[in-house]
């Protein structure tokens, strides 16, 4: 088979993993090096397709070929898709003429099961070696790791990749069980666990060796400093299939906040499932809302950079499920409106950063200029905040919110109606500015 | 010394000159000039087309065009001693960033602010003061261009006079923001020789430096080559109709840089088949067809 007819298929079947992200790596570049390739912190998005989401790395399945039967998943040996399967080598060749062509970041490998976990699991080893040690490819690689492979391959994997994952696949055990009979959650959590083991050892190593603590050789005066042993410096993602199972959005960010506390993952990815075609009966035929998944999405931001537990989040949600209608911060502040007004130039951040259309940002600003002055309402104008949203639930030196509001059992739908549906916080942007501390003389 | 002349012009080297603004600027606060009484010009050395958009072109031209001094000539002038100005690196790199935009008013802006901290120092760390939001604001349009710079950027192969392998581009920012996006590419593809063309100002890495050159036109640029093939066919793959969301994708992809991005020819076909498509499928479903 061609290399473009493979490529058609083994795309295409790798299109239904939501992870797309290239970031969090420690900075790189191909300065003295053979080959090409950097990182410079936050990755790059080089292409949007027309369901919104970016194209960063070449994400492709080595094989789609399986000797597993998951339910969910096209590839899955009752599937009746045409198959292929790329060798190591035409891998290589494709990521690095995209990577020179300046399309993508690196590449994300994941890959049917062939033979056995150990086989495949090699066989994504191989690419990522090659790679590294024969091209001196530097920019980013991801990849799919095989629940039941064996430690050393794991071990190894890290070594050549930024960033490794393990897909939870289901957020309940019983979903697993049901959907993914061959594979079993206890094995997925010894593997995240092992990864998770690695990351910290070889985070500890570095930081030793910054304090001066890792001699190399004894009794040497100049003592060389060797790299330290860096192991999936990006950390470990997963991906869950929401909407396949009955699981309710309580119980999936229950599991993530397990999953961001228990094993240090540093992302977890939602994936609304997606009818796929010669679908499994068992399988629903709908696909559930795309906006269940973005609150999802927006509801696993809170956990991450505004403070909120996965409790706090779901405990105004009905039946477990988050508004489909509002986002979940705003849901939170309406059940909890004891805790409003909050007075913008008194309140701590933790506070500012849970006024409802207040982003990180708009906080760090508010605090900034609040060390200078008083804030008015004039400044909430400057930041160009959905006004609406947040004036219900702030007091400024010139604005109180309009006795009763609060109280009122309309604000919900005043709100509504007031609110442009789908103003939305970005899962990622793709900007950065430099943030540096020093002072400079202008 | 306050400024003796009711208007003073300030001629910078070049339309993304912060280096000249940043020295003229220095001397200017030393000697209090007022911001009203500065009219801010450069040349458009790296490209035929004259500063035209220049604010203020149209009434200096006339009274003032003799009396242009340079920041080199400014650095000449005695200069009282004063405290310098201290802000932070970041605020340093914002109006970097801001005195490569496109707007004609953005040197007068930036200097402004930067009087009025000089006359009241607490206004630097005044996140939210006009002027500053939009210096910020305009910082952040041209961090946003070398970002979509860094990302939209096509290489396509092609050889040099010595018949050695070039990769060349064609790219038009909406800022003047070559310079400063230039040295991630040099970081990323070091070992490659690379020429990127844009309508101002044109880069070139051949392994050892930087080389920036008059702009280029399109037509310079090599068209579409067979290996390009495969990034559309992965492009096209890689698209799950049943997700269309037309408007996220434009809100990072606007059209305007469609027409230089090989992959957009693809998307209204994708956009028109993928309704259908996913009709098919849950049709197929349904019926159980894959049972
Ligand atoms: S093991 Fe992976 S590729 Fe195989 S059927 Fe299950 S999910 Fe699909």
């Amino acid at each position: 088979m061609q290399t473009l007819a493979k490529l058609q298929i083994l795309a295409d079947a790798a299109k239904y993993d939501a992870s797309c992200a290239s970031s969090g790596s420690k900075p790189r570049d191909s300065v003295g090096g053979k080959g090409m390739g950097s990182t410079e912190g936050m990755g790059i998005c080089h292409s949007y397709t027309p369901d919104g989401r970016c194209v960063s790395l070449l994400k492709i399945l080595l094989t789609n070929f399986c000797i597993f039967d998951c339910r969910y998943c096209i590839n899955r040996k009752s599937s009746n898709v045409q198959r292929a399967r790329f060798s190591a080598a035409e891998v290589v060749a494709l990521t690095l003429d995209f990577y020179r062509r300046n399309c993508i970041e690196g590449l994300f490998l994941s890959s049917g099961i062939i033979q056995s976990s150990d086989y495949t699991m090699e066989q994504l080893v191989e690419v990522a070696r090659c790679l590294r040690e024969d091209h001196d490819f530097r920019g980013y690689i991801h990849l799919k790791t095989i629940p039941d492979a064996s430690p050393e391959l794991l071990a190894q994997a890290g070594r050549y990749a930024d960033r490794l994952s393990i897909n939870v696949e289901l957020p309940t055990e019983q979903g697993l069980e049901q959907l993914a009979p061959e594979k079993n959650a206890a094995g997925i959590a010894l593997a995240m666990h092992q990864v998770a083991e690695h990351i910290e050892v070889a985070r500890q190593q570095t930081q030793d060796q910054q304090n001066g603590k890792l001699v190399s050789m004894p009794r040497q005066r100049q003592t060389a400093r060797a790299a330290a042993p860096r192991y999936a410096p990006a950390g470990q993602s997963t991906q869950m299939i929401v909407g396949a199972d009955s699981a309710n959005d309580a119980t999936i960010l229950r599991t993530s906040s397990g999953l961001y506390t228990g094993q240090r993952l540093r992302r977890v990815y939602y994936s609304a499932f997606s009818p796929i075609p010669d679908a499994s009966a068992d399988l629903p035929l709908q696909a559930p809302p795309l906006i269940r998944e973005h609150r999802l999405y927006q509801a696993d931001w809170l956990m991450r950079f505004y403070g909120f537990s996965h409790a706090e989040i779901t405990a105004p949600a009905a039946g477990g499920m988050l508004d489909l209608e509002l986002d979940p911060k705003l849901a939170w502040a309406l059940s909890q409106r004891q805790h409003f007004p909050v007075d913008l130039n008194r309140a701590p951040k933790q506070w500012l950063l849970r006024v409802p259309g207040l982003g990180v940002g708009s906080v760090q600003r508010l605090l900034a200029a609040r060390m200078v002055r008083r804030l008015r309402l004039a400044d909430l104008q400057q930041l160009r905040v959905a006004t609406s949203k947040v004036l219900p639930f702030v007091e400024l030196d010139d604005y109180h919110p309009p006795l009763g509001m609060l109280d009122s059992s309309s604000l919900r739908q005043q709100l509504l109606g007031k609110m442009q549906h789908g103003s939305t916080q970005r899962h990622h942007s793709g900007m950065q500015m430099p943030v540096l501390a020093q002072m400079a003389l202008f | 010394m306050q400024a003796q002349t009711d208007s003073l012009v300030v001629a910078l080297d070049g339309p993304d000159d912060f280096a000249g603004f940043r020295q003229a600027a220095r001397v200017l606060l030393a000697l209090n000039v007022d911001p009203q009484a500065l009219h801010w010009r450069w040349s458009d050395a790296l490209s035929d087309q004259s500063a035209g958009d220049d604010l203020f072109a149209a009434d200096a031209a006339g009274s003032l065009a003799g009396k242009a001094l340079t920041p080199d000539m400014l650095d000449q002038l005695p200069c009282p001693p004063g405290q310098p100005l201290r802000l932070k690196a970041a605020q340093l790199g914002l109006l970097r960033n801001a005195c490569c935009h496109s707007h004609p008013g953005r040197f007068a802006l930036c200097y402004r602010w930067l009087w009025r901290v000089q006359q009241w120092p607490g206004l630097a760390g005044d996140a939210l003061d006009g002027d500053w939001r939009e210096i910020e604001r305009m910082a952040r349009a041209v961090g946003r261009d070398i970002h979509k710079m860094h990302a939209f950027v096509r290489f396509r192969p092609s050889r040099d006079a010595q018949g050695r392998e070039l990769h060349i581009a064609w790219f038009e920012p909406d800022h003047f923001c070559v310079r400063e996006a230039a040295g991630f590419f040099m970081r990323r593809f070091t070992s490659m020789r690379w020429v990127i063309l844009t309508p101002q100002c044109s880069v070139h890495w051949d392994l050892e430096q930087l080389q920036f050159a008059a702009g280029g036109r399109a037509q310079d640029a090599p068209g579409p080559d067979a290996g390009e093939s495969l990034w559309l066919a992965y492009y096209q793959s890689t698209f799950n109709p049943a997700r269309l969301k037309e408007q996220a994708m434009l809100r990072e992809m606007p059209r305007r840089y469609w027409k230089n991005l090989p992959e957009a020819q693809l998307i209204s076909g994708l956009v028109a088949g993928a309704r259908s498509r996913t009709g098919h499928m849950l049709e197929a479903d349904a019926l159980g067809e894959h049972a």
